[in-house]
């Protein structure tokens, strides 16, 4: 329960920070969950990759299904040498979740360590 | 232990953040580029988008409507010019800002500050070209020449506050996707970037030349030889003003035109040894030209005059054009615009309508120039030392240090060749520029005036303020008027004089003066119905100026064909002629080409032989004699030229379209059959057998592929202008036509608008370009023209009235408001 929760306000918070700051504010935001809730640190990290994974690969479908599939297309071949937006969409997932578990895992790291003290 | 953890943890963070938001370790920044709310797929338009929209500007005086309609064509009414103009800027660039800008730096010669130095520096010596060129030097000048304009000051400023207020709302993630790509932003717009956009158009339509070719064909070849090769006046040319006693030329030249003394040897003499071996990698497109011509009542169903226009230019993504409505109270205009100037180019308001051909003349042509000394700091002029200046040009690289560039600049243009910038490699060659551009214009002022013209009169008042790039002008009225004028201001010059490197200490090889606008060629309300131009050579021999060498002809030769016999004409009789793929050169040359010796071909070679046979002379898709012909055609050149050409290393002018044809015509002995690497005696029938049977290896190639068929073959592409990012080009576009065609779609070339106006009280108006209104790669406006275009349809154009705003075409409404 406490790891869904974590996935849902890595999610949230990720959403609305992005509207003012680049794009890996996505870690701030991670980081930040992941001192608030307290889980073991692979569980962070884990919350913190589905937590950016799931916010990106659900909007960037949403997007490609109102452009369908236009630039996807294009840029699936540009990047990745394929023509496939859902591979484009994976991969998108895969780099804001990384980012995301990366700075989940720290942010539960911090939090062992202030709580010792 | 727990620290060790830690530590580990934030360096992964930051490693991750850092490897995607930069481009040191990854190629591109794909954090930054993938993020939905930032990246790309921002910029992923909803096929549904609602482009209406309520915009509070400070800089507006008064209100602005802009109605746009289903093919995203902005329809502007405004209260008065300014907020005319500013809307206008705001509009491109909000659907082309990163094209426009582009666009600028291409001229100015900063592609390196993008894009790096190139493969081979290939992109760092394009910048060079352009800064030695002379452009941002002569787009100075003319933002000056403005200023002393007080309307087109205001107007080049209010376009330019426009394009920057659409630049001051973007944000990071609304950026158009080429700048995310590349990694650099907008720059603010100044009135200097559109100056430069128009010098821009000035070099790629009056910017060739092959003078440099063309010294070292005089060097190779004799007197008879260069007149054979290279004759500048085509046996079957129909001049775009015929010397008639209704239209006659002047008798003799407004300014003294003797050859300069001593010019046979200094200037005419054949045979040096000095010539030029290495010619410049970059030119405009020679094949940048267009056709336009207007009818008038006595030829239409109608009873009103119609014009046709469609400019021949490289085919990119996004188009060269934006489709736009300018009104005010005053005046209503529509047609195709350029995104990064104001005002309507080729279209029509509600009385006239205009068109422009390139009119292809020389005015660009180099001076030999003779320092004093190493420290350049003057050279010679009829016994005098002149001093120079100088100017840095400072070249920023992506990922390297700057260039300096420093370019002498003498009284006749910058030198544009030197020790630093060689176009020979035995001894230093000093090679000023003298070009029509460099001199003080308001490059803008002619089509402002177009757009207001009410009259034919205002009409060629207003084409009279075209100094660079020289085109031919065309006008149609309501009131009945067709006219055409080749104006730009020409330099009055003496047989080739220009079409080789010129002594610059001697001021009697300088431009005499130039040609009065009362004498350059026009026509106007002929007999004949019509008038027209395809870039052929626009009067005969018997015109006093001598205005250059290496025009076209066939495309000429086929819309005078067609207009000499055509009656009731209408639009749509209209359209079938511009999309014409009738190749006449091939009808013209089938009986020589027919002469070919059959028992002397191969099995492969007599099947193509055969295809060529039964083919129609048209240029359409799924013809594969087209192509046959095309490639035989071009063999037969090379094996009748390229063994006299090869005795030499030097780089030479390959003969115009015509001249082949015209010559086997005109003497069966033509000398240049004869293989000279050979003992014997080449003739006619042999040289057309070997070239056939050479032209069999590609034939076969494409055959292989299952692309013989002519559009297959020819294979148009459009390409983005960044050409590299290919899945933002548009391959394999299925049109005919081509080259000395009416329909000149070539490899990468072609109609970037096609334009037809009936001049009827409501204005009865068509057009098209292969492209889409937005320059965005994620919008479904981007290329969705392309195949309505191939296939030789037409829009109609729509010259609306404001009254109409609630027609149902009418799909979103922008309204701006002072803020």
């Amino acid at each position: 329960m406490k790891l869904l929760i974590n996935i849902l306000l890595t999610a949230i918070l990720a959403f609305a920070l992005s509207f003012w700051f680049p794009w890996w504010i996505i870690a701030v935001a991670a980081f930040v969950i992941a001192i608030v809730i307290p889980l073991k640190p692979w569980q962070s990290a884990l919350a913190g990759f589905l937590g950016i994974f799931i916010l990106w690969v659900l909007l960037a479908m949403l997007i490609n299904s109102r452009n369908e599939g236009l630039l996807a297309a294009r840029i699936s071949q540009l990047l990745l040498k394929t023509n496939s937006a859902g591979l484009l969409i994976l991969v998108s997932g895969l780099i804001g979740g990384l980012t995301g578990a990366a700075a989940a895992w720290t942010g539960s790291l911090v939090r062992r360590l202030k709580m010792n003290e | 232990m727990r620290y060790l953890y830690l530590a580990l943890a934030v360096l992964l963070t930051f490693g991750l953040i850092f490897i995607f938001n930069s481009r040191l370790v990854l190629p591109a920044p794909l954090g930054a580029l993938l993020s939905p709310q930032h990246g790309i797929w921002q910029n992923a338009e909803a096929t549904t988008t609602n482009y209406n929209d309520d915009v509070l500007l400070p800089d507006l005086e008064g209100k602005v409507d802009v109605y746009i309609d289903d093919r995203l064509v902005p329809h502007v009414f405004a209260d008065n010019e300014s907020d005319l103009y500013y809307v206008q800027g705001y509009l491109h660039a909000k659907f082309r800002l990163w094209q426009m800008e582009f666009q600028t730096y291409a001229a100015a010669g900063r592609l390196s500050e993008i894009l790096g130095e190139g493969p081979e520096g290939r992109i760092l010596g394009y910048d060079r070209t352009m800064r030695r060129l002379g452009m941002v030097w002569a787009a100075e000048k003319s933002v000056e020449e403005a200023d002393k304009n007080p309307a087109s000051k205001a107007q080049y400023e209010a376009y330019a506050k426009g394009v920057n207020a659409w630049i001051a709302q973007l944000s990071e993630s609304q950026l158009p996707i080429e700048y995310k790509l590349l990694g650099y932003y907008p720059e603010q717009w100044t009135v200097l970037k559109t100056t430069l956009f128009l010098k821009f158009m000035s070099y790629d339509l009056a910017g060739h030349e092959d003078d440099l070719e063309f010294s070292n064909a005089r060097d190779f070849f004799n007197n008879a030889d260069l007149e054979t090769l290279y004759p500048f006046i085509p046996d079957s040319l129909p001049a775009i003003q015929p010397n008639t006693p209704a239209s006659p030329y002047p008798t003799q030249a407004a300014v003294d035109l003797t050859i300069p003394a001593g010019a046979d040897t200094v200037y005419f003499k054949h045979n040096r040894p000095d010539s030029i071996t290495r010619v410049p990698a970059q030119k405009p497109e020679k094949e940048n030209g267009s056709n336009n011509w207007a009818v008038a009542g006595s030829k239409t169903k109608s009873g009103r005059p119609i014009l046709c226009n469609d400019p021949h230019l490289g085919l990119n993504l996004p188009s060269l054009w934006f489709e736009m409505q300018l009104s005010t109270p005053q005046f209503s205009a529509y047609g195709a615009s350029f995104p990064g100037s104001p005002n309507i180019i080729i279209g029509f308001n509600t009385d006239v309508s205009f068109g422009f051909t390139n009119a292809g003349r020389d005015v660009r042509d180099y001076y030999e120039i003779e320092f004093k000394d190493e420290a350049r700091e003057a050279y010679r002029f009829n016994n005098d030392w002149v001093p120079t200046s100088k100017r840095i040009e400072i070249i920023r690289i992506k990922g390297k240090p700057d260039l300096m560039d420093t370019v002498v600049y003498t009284n006749i243009g910058p030198v544009m060749y030197d020790e630093s910038f060689q176009p020979t490699e035995k001894k230093v060659k000093n090679l000023a520029v003298r070009w029509k551009a460099h001199d003080a214009s308001n490059d803008g002022a002619a089509f402002y005036l177009l757009n207001h013209a009410k009259t034919y009169t205002d009409a060629v008042k207003a084409v009279r303020q075209l100094k660079c790039p020289g085109q031919n002008c065309l006008i149609a009225t309501r009131s009945g008027d067709i006219g055409i004028w080749q104006q730009g201001e020409f330099p009055a010059k003496w047989r080739r004089q220009g079409d080789y490197i010129m002594p610059g200490q001697d001021s009697s090889y300088f431009w005499r003066g130039l040609i009065p606008a009362e004498e350059n060629p026009h026509l106007e309300n002929p007999f004949r119905g019509y008038v027209s131009s395809a870039n052929q050579v626009s009067v005969d021999g018997t015109y006093p100026y001598y205005t250059g060498d290496m025009f076209p002809v066939y495309r000429a030769m086929a819309v005078n064909k067609w207009l000499d016999t055509a009656q009731q004409i209408t639009p749509a009789s209209m359209m079938r002629m511009q999309t014409s793929n009738f190749n006449i050169k091939a009808a013209m040359s089938r009986d020589i080409l027919l002469r070919t010796p059959v028992a002397a071909l191969n099995e492969s070679a007599k099947s193509y032989f055969e295809k060529y046979k039964k083919w129609n002379d048209q240029n359409d898709p799924g013809e594969e004699g087209a192509t046959v012909f095309t490639l035989w055609w071009d063999e037969l050149e090379k094996k009748v030229w390229k063994d006299e050409f090869n005795q030499t290393k030097l780089p030479l002018p390959w003969p115009p379209e015509y001249v082949l044809l015209e010559s086997l015509r005109r003497d069966s002995a033509y000398h240049f059959i004869d293989d000279v690497n050979t003992p014997t005696k080449e003739t006619l029938e042999d040289v057309l057998a070997s070239s056939l049977t050479a032209a069999t290896d590609s034939l076969d190639k494409l055959q292989v592929l299952g692309n013989l068929d002519w559009e297959k073959a020819k294979d148009t592409r459009i390409k983005h202008l960044l050409k590299v990012i290919e899945p933002f080009n548009r391959l394999h576009v299925p049109v005919g036509g081509g080259k000395g065609i009416i329909n000149a779609a070539g490899p990468e070339h072609g109609p970037s608008w096609r334009m037809i106006v009936e001049m009827t009280d409501g204005i009865e108006a068509y057009g098209i370009y292969p492209g889409g209104q937005s320059g965005n790669p994620g919008s479904r406006y981007y290329d969705n023209t392309i195949s309505d275009w191939a296939a030789g349809r037409y829009y109609r154009l729509w010259l609306m009235k404001e009254a109409e705003k609630e027609d149902e075409r009418v799909r979103w409404v922008m309204h701006f408001r002072k803020a």
